[in-house]
C-alpha cells in the first residue's frame, strides 16, 4: 500500500449490530466499502465523519481525530459528506446550498473554485431553483458540488445512486469518474451495487457484519480465489485500459492492457482516454499455444498464477497473470487436466467478451 | 374608554410582550433539549411543562401564592435577595403568566424542533458549521412556523388568563389589574357598556390571532 490516509480502528456496540472495524486504506483513489445492506458500511462512514461516536481510533494522513481521549467534532474535520438523499436544505436555494460550505472556508485555504465545481458538475443553470424544484438526479449533483465546495481533504459518499432511478445513475456516474481522475483528494464510497464497484473503486474494502472480511487493491481482491468473489457466476476481473487506436471500417476500438492490447466493439472514447476494462471469469477459455485459426479476436500471452477448487466440483478456478493484473478463468476440471496445467505455466488466455466498463 | 381600562390595556399588552420575549428565550433552549434528548428525564420533564393545560389556574395560583408568600420557601429567598415579595406585584405577575403560558410556547417549538430531525444538522456539520452556526444558520429559519405559532400562542394566552391573576396579582391598578380582571370588575359594578367595549377588543383580539395561525399553517402546508 502506498501512503496511507485513514487508519482506524473503530468499535460501535448497538442493540442488533456491532461494528469492530480495523482500516487501512490509501490517501489517494476511490475507497469503496462494500457489502450486503445491514453490514454496517453506512455506520462505519459515519464513524469515520464522526456523525457517530465510535470507540477506539483514527487519524486520516496522520492527524489525530480521534483516540481514548480525543474526539474531534465533524465540522472541525476537513472532510466532505453526500448522503444517500441529497439532503439539501429546503430553505434555500441551490446558489446558497453552494455557498453554505463555501463560505466556511477562508478563500486562502479554498481548494476549488465557485465556478470550478459547478462546472464539473453541471449546474451552471440550476443556480437560482429552489431545492424541490430539481430532480433526483440534480438534487445529488448539487449535493456533490456542495461537499466539494467545502474544500474537503477526503470526501466520503453513502450510497449517493442508491435512492435514484437508472436514468439518474446513468447521469450522475460520469460525474464521479470525473472526480476520481481530475480532484487529487481520497474518496471512500459506500456500495452494495457491483456495478459501482467496477468503475469506481481502486481500492476495495469487504465488510461482513460489521468486519473488515478482505481489503486491497480492487483487482487483486477480485481475482483473490480465497474470496467467495472469485467463485460467483459472475466472477469478473477489472483492469486498468487506455483506448490506443479506432477502426472505423470493422467498426473495433484496440485498447492498451498490462501485458498486451485487447480489441472492442468501437468505443466513443478518445484515444489516449485511460478507462477500465471488465473481464468475466466464465468469458476467459485457457490454450496451451497462439491459435492461429480462430474467430477470437483477444488473445494474450498470460502466465498461471495457481488453480483452485470451485464450489461447482466439475470446475476449476485459474488465476492468470497479465503483465502483472490479474484476471480469472472457470474451465472445467477435465481440460486443466488434460491440458496438465500447472502454476507459473506459460499460456494463452482466450477472452471470448471484454466489456468497457463507462 | 375610561383611563383606568386604557391602564389595563396597556399592562396587559407590556405583560403579554415581556412574558412572550422571556418565555422565547428560556422555551427555546427547554424545547430545543426535549426534542432531542433520549434522557430518562425527558418524560417527567414534558408532564411538568405540560401541566398548565390541565391544572385549573386557581390552583395553580394558590400554590404559587403559598411558595411566593413571606412563608413561602421562594418567598423567603426573594426575601433574603432583597427583592421583597412577589405576590402582588408586576413581577409576581410575570412569573405567574410565564408558568401558565409555558406548555404554548415550549410545546410548537419542540414539534418543529423535532420536525427538522437530526439530518440537516449533521449535513450543517460537515459543511464546518459549528453546533452555534447551524442552530442560528439552519434550525432558526427552518423552525420559523414554530417561532410564530409559539410567539402568538404565547401572547394570546397571557392575554386571555383570569385565574392566575387574581389569585397571585391581585387587582391593582396599573400595577396588576389586565384586561380580564377588569372586565370582571366591570360586570360586577354592572357597567355592562365598559365590559363590553374591553370584551369586544378582546374578542377581536382572538378572532385576529386565529385568522394569523391559520394563514401560517396554510403556508407551510403550500411550502
Amino acid at each position: 500500500m502506498t501512503e496511507t490516509g485513514i487508519d482506524a480502528h473503530l468499535q460501535l456496540r448497538r442493540q442488533d449490530f456491532c461494528l469492530d472495524a480495523r482500516l487501512q486504506l490509501p490517501a489517494t483513489g476511490v475507497s469503496v466499502l462494500f457489502g450486503r445492506s445491514g453490514c454496517g458500511k453506512t455506520t462505519l462512514l459515519r464513524a469515520l465523519a464522526g456523525l457517530e461516536h465510535a470507540e477506539g481510533f483514527l487519524r486520516f494522513r496522520g492527524q489525530r481525530w480521534q483516540d481514548d481521549a480525543y474526539f474531534r467534532p465533524t465540522h472541525l474535520r476537513p472532510l466532505g459528506y453526500v448522503f444517500q438523499e441529497a439532503s439539501l436544505f429546503p430553505h434555500l436555494d441551490v446558489r446558497a446550498n453552494l455557498n453554505f460550505g463555501y463560505q466556511r472556508i477562508a478563500p486562502g485555504q479554498r481548494r476549488i473554485g465557485f465556478d470550478e465545481a459547478i462546472g464539473l458538475l453541471g449546474l451552471e443553470t440550476l443556480l437560482e431553483r429552489h431545492a424541490d424544484r430539481l430532480s433526483g438526479g440534480q438534487r445529488q449533483r448539487v449535493a456533490i458540488a456542495r461537499a466539494l465546495l467545502s474544500s474537503p481533504e477526503l470526501l466520503l459518499m453513502d450510497e449517493p445512486l442508491a435512492s435514484l432511478d437508472q436514468h439518474s445513475k446513468a447521469e450522475i456516474l460520469p460525474y464521479l469518474e470525473r472526480l476520481r481522475d481530475e480532484l487529487g483528494m481520497p474518496l471512500v464510497y459506500v456500495t452494495h451495487a457491483p456495478d459501482e464497484v467496477t468503475r469506481l473503486a481502486d481500492h476495495l474494502v469487504l465488510l461482513d457484519n460489521g468486519r473488515v472480511s478482505a481489503s486491497g487493491p480492487l483487482n487483486l481482491l477480485l481475482t483473490d480465489p480465497n474470496l467467495p468473489l472469485a467463485h460467483l457466476d459472475e466472477a469478473a476481473a477489472v483492469i486498468d485500459a487506455r483506448v490506443t487506436s479506432h477502426d472505423p471500417h470493422y467498426r473495433l476500438s484496440s485498447l492498451g492492457v498490462p501485458g498486451g492490447s485487447l480489441t472492442v466493439a468501437l468505443s466513443a472514447l478518445a484515444p489516449g482516454t485511460p478507462t477500465r476494462v471488465r473481464i468475466l471469469a466464465r468469458d476467459v477459455s485457457i490454450a496451451l499455444d497462439m491459435p492461429q485459426h480462430s474467430s477470437i479476436l483477444n488473445s494474450l500471452p498470460a502466465r498461471i498464477v495457481d488453480l483452485h477448487h470451485d464450489r461447482d466440483p466439475a470446475r476449476v478456478l485459474v488465476r492468470l497473470d497479465l503483465g502483472g493484473a490479474h484476471i480469472l478463468s472457470h474451465i472445467t476440471r477435465r481440460s486443466a487436466d488434460q491440458l496438465g496445467l500447472v502454476a507459473d505455466q506459460l499460456v494463452n488466455a482466450q477472452i471470448k467478451s471484454v466489456a468497457l466498463t463507462s | 374608554m375610561s383611563a383606568e381600562d386604557l391602564g389595563a390595556i396597556w399592562l396587559t399588552l407590556k405583560l403579554a410582550t415581556l412574558v412572550t420575549l422571556l418565555l422565547l428565550l428560556l422555551g427555546t433552549p427547554l424545547a430545543w433539549w426535549l426534542a432531542r434528548t433520549r434522557s430518562p428525564w425527558k418524560t417527567p420533564i414534558a408532564a411538568l411543562v405540560a401541566m398548565p393545560l390541565v391544572l385549573p389556574p386557581t390552583v395553580m395560583g394558590f400554590y404559587l401564592l403559598l411558595l411566593l408568600g413571606p412563608q413561602g420557601p421562594l418567598g423567603q429567598l426573594t426575601q433574603a435577595l432583597g427583592l421583597g415579595l412577589l405576590p402582588f406585584s408586576f413581577a409576581g405577575l410575570v412569573l405567574a403568566s410565564m408558568l401558565y403560558s409555558l406548555p404554548f410556547v415550549v410545546q410548537p417549538l419542540q414539534n418543529a424542533f423535532a420536525a427538522i430531525g437530526p439530518r440537516p444538522l449533521e449535513v450543517a456539520a460537515t459543511l464546518r458549521a459549528s453546533p452555534w452556526d447551524s442552530f442560528r444558520h439552519v434550525v432558526l429559519p427552518l423552525a420559523r412556523p414554530g417561532f410564530i405559532s409559539a410567539s402568538v400562542l404565547g401572547f394570546a394566552h397571557t392575554v386571555g388568563e383570569f385565574g392566575v391573576v387574581l389569585m397571585i396579582g391581585g387587582n391593582i391598578p396599573d400595577k396588576t389589574r389586565v384586561v380580564a380582571v377588569q372586565i370582571y370588575d366591570h360586570v360586577e359594578a354592572m357597567q355592562y357598556a365598559n365590559a363590553h367595549v374591553l370584551a369586544g377588543c378582546l374578542l377581536l383580539f382572538s378572532f385576529v390571532v386565529l385568522l394569523v395561525l391559520n394563514r401560517q399553517q396554510r403556508k407551510i402546508v403550500h411550502d
